[in-house]
């Protein structure tokens, strides 16, 4: 079939999810499921996530999320009966590779064309027949602590060489994974990821659970985006439902995504100073990150911010008094914050470090696909709370902060101006906070499909959600760490090995959230 | 150097007073300082968040006599997060190994005091005491800085003889 025809008019035309942003979806036979994503790339898609699932008795299906300029497109593909093997969009979409594997581990589905079939997500701890996410997995008896110790990384040859593996436990306190370096003196020539070490089986928990009960769940995928995850998951469930929410509810949950996203910005600048050898930079960012943080318990109940979102609105609702608070905080911050960014923009020795370190050039963004803070720091303009303006940033307009040579520097400057651009949109929407409800009634239909998507700090975050009989049939969250932690090896190249830890940072990728 | 000291000034001393320990202060070898080895064994990452904070100018650590070393071998303390994955369990068990005698366990947060919301996951082994014997126990999701430093503290005076 002609590719702008199967675009066009193909057998099954696209569907629209109800929701604050476009979504479309279509069902895509396994003939044209590589086709579709060519012409999609062609348009300018990126790959947000490609997951699966088993419906009903193994009758599989693989679901891919794509972003255009304009819209979302939820592609799915149903797997004859039996089938247990898909068509790779690993050649068109670099990203997909892992995620492909992970789906050979969770379900026990074959990437065909996928050059790399060595297992993801999946240890030792139990053997390739046990495969989670299947309606009935082998019995829990496999199951092992046995550590990870025949994986086959993939080193460069050559005498000269020398390999240095780093983790799963850091030196620091972070999350644990695997880096296997390949160096040349100093000079990083490879570095491969291995990940899955915090792998918590949250997919397999989500299945069969109460949809309103799944919430505590959602909120710790990565706890450092608990609002994102919570927004996004909520969403699915109002898309399922067909509600439109109160606009003081949009309000309130888009405070609380920006305060996620200040304080992680503030923290991150903090530690990349501090990596730098900068220990100013820490103390005087975390002392902020601390009072924001402090706020937060005082009046919003959690430091950092968890449980607040809840399906229909939120659980809790402002004062008019707290919101005098808030803004005199945030103008306080703000003033604080614009010496310091002065004054560290002009630091000889910080800026040594940061420029011209990990980069990553906008044509190479494109070709990774590259989305969020990081995507936007190697000039790649996407965010979801510009593109679509989805409430609260329709009335309360969102800037977009990009930087353009890629490197720690820029990712460290879309951070600045993005901690400045949500503390002003703060104050805009606490001038004019919406009057009215901050919760409604949700109800829920037994079965439907629905899917959310919020940017987080760090890129888009997307739940994809199925009911099923009152109960969670299958639930996807999805990280933006998917798509860019294979970029983190390709930033470091050239480095040298005691730049890792900076560049590593400047990315602050989520173990939890991909590990899942 | 002027601006980097004047904005010093300007923040001044935020730190927090020393919360009081529960337990009362023996003559220890270690009683005065210890060093902290940090593991996270699956944790959802919020967990780490408040040992970033703990380590931030609010809370004084290294007052305290504590502070995190990069290897087990130089650690008096393993500070362990999460509801123990299977996929961390040899890892923890070997950085546990790796730390000379005397040593404690302290687990942080619900997930490593209880295995937490995430128990019942094929992929998780439950509460850190499975694998380790557990001398400190700190609850809360996540537990807030001053809860991990006063448990941290409840340790050093209670001593690291084993």
């Amino acid at each position: 079939m002609n590719e702008e025809a199967l675009w066009e008019n193909g057998s099954a035309p696209f569907r629209v999810i109800a929701g604050p942003l476009p979504i479309h979806q279509r069902d895509v036979l396994a003939k044209d499921w590589q086709t579709l994503a060519q012409t999609l790339r062609r348009r300018g898609a990126r790959l947000l996530g490609i997951w699966g699932e088993e419906r009903n008795d193994r009758q599989y299906r693989i679901h891919a999320l794509f972003l255009t300029a304009d819209s979302c497109y939820w592609c799915n593909l149903a797997l004859a009966q039996g089938v247990e093997g898909f068509p790779s969009l690993a050649e068109i979409f670099p990203t997909a590779v892992r995620q492909e594997r992970a789906i050979a581990d969770l379900l026990g589905l074959r990437p065909q064309g996928n050059a790399d079939q060595r297992p993801w997500l999946r240890h030792a701890a139990w053997p390739s027949t046990f495969l989670p996410l299947r309606a009935n997995p082998v019995p829990l008896t496999e199951l092992s602590t046995q550590g990870d110790t025949d994986y086959a990384f993939q080193g460069l040859p050559g005498d000269d060489l020398h390999e240095i593996p780093v983790g799963p436990v850091h030196a620091g306190t972070i999350e644990p994974g695997h880096f296997r370096f390949t160096c040349l003196g100093e000079q990083i020539l490879r570095l491969e990821e291995r990940l899955g070490y915090t792998h918590k089986g949250i997919e397999r928990l989500l299945q069969g659970q109460d949809p309103f009960a799944a919430l505590v769940l959602l909120g710790r995928v990565s706890g450092d985006s608990t609002v994102a995850y919570a927004w996004a998951y909520a969403m699915a469930l109002e898309s399922i439902a067909g509600v439109h929410l109160p606009e003081r509810a949009q309000a309130l949950r888009g405070l609380l995504l920006e305060r996620e996203r200040l304080a992680n910005h503030l923290g991150d600048l903090g530690a990349l100073g501090n990596d730098a050898g900068l220990a100013f930079a820490l103390t005087q960012l975390l002392a902020i990150k601390e009072e924001m943080l402090r706020e937060n318990e005082r009046i919003f109940g959690h430091r950092y911010l968890m449980d607040l979102i809840c399906p229909g609105g939120l659980t809790m609702d402002l004062g008019a008094d707290t919101c005098q608070q808030l803004r005199a905080s945030g103008l306080r911050w703000q003033q604080r914050l614009q010496d310091l960014e002065l004054l560290l923009q002009e630091h000889a020795g910080l800026r040594d470090r940061l420029v011209g370190t990990g980069t990553i050039a906008p044509d190479r963004a494109v070709d990774w696909g590259m989305g969020g803070l990081a995507g936007r720091a190697s000039g790649q303009a996407w965010d979801l709370r510009v593109q679509f303006a989805p409430a609260p940033y329709d009335r309360f307009p969102m800037e977009i902060s990009l930087a353009s040579s890629g490197d720690v520097a820029s990712r460290w400057a879309v951070r600045f101006a993005e901690v400045f651009a949500s503390l002003r949109w703060q104050e805009k929407l606490l001038q004019e906070l919406p009057t009215g409800a901050c919760k409604m009634p949700l109800p829920l239909p037994s079965v439907g499909e629905g899917l959310g998507i919020v940017e987080g700090w760090r890129g888009e975050i997307f739940v994809a959600l199925r009911l099923e009989a009152g109960r969670i049939a299958r639930c996807h969250p999805h990280d933006p760490s998917w798509s860019l932690w294979p970029v983190l090896e390709e930033a470091v190249l050239q480095d040298i090995v005691a730049d890792f830890p900076l560049i590593n940072k400047s990315f602050n990728l989520s173990y939890s959230g991909h590990d899942l | 150097m002027y601006r980097i000291l004047r904005e010093a000034w300007r923040l001044g001393k935020v730190g927090d007073p020393m919360p009081s320990s529960s337990s009362p202060k023996k003559a220890t070898p270690f009683s005065r300082s210890a060093v902290i080895r940090h593991v996270d064994a699956g944790s959802c990452n919020a967990c780490e968040l408040e040992i970033q904070a703990l380590g931030g100018p609010h809370y004084g650590l290294e007052q305290a006599g504590l502070r995190f070393a990069a290897s087990p071998r130089h650690a008096d303390i393993l500070l362990v997060t999460g509801p123990l994955s299977r996929h961390m369990a040899a890892a923890l068990q070997d950085t546990y190994d790796a730390m000379p005698k005397p040593k404690k366990v302290l687990a942080v947060g619900d997930c490593a005091c209880t295995g937490g919301i995430f128990h019942d996951s094929y992929a998780v082994l439950g509460p850190v005491e499975t694998l380790l014997p557990v001398h400190e126990r700190c609850l809360g999701c996540p537990p807030k800085p001053e809860q991990i430093l006063s448990s941290l503290q409840n340790l050093l005076h209670e001593g690291l003889e084993q």
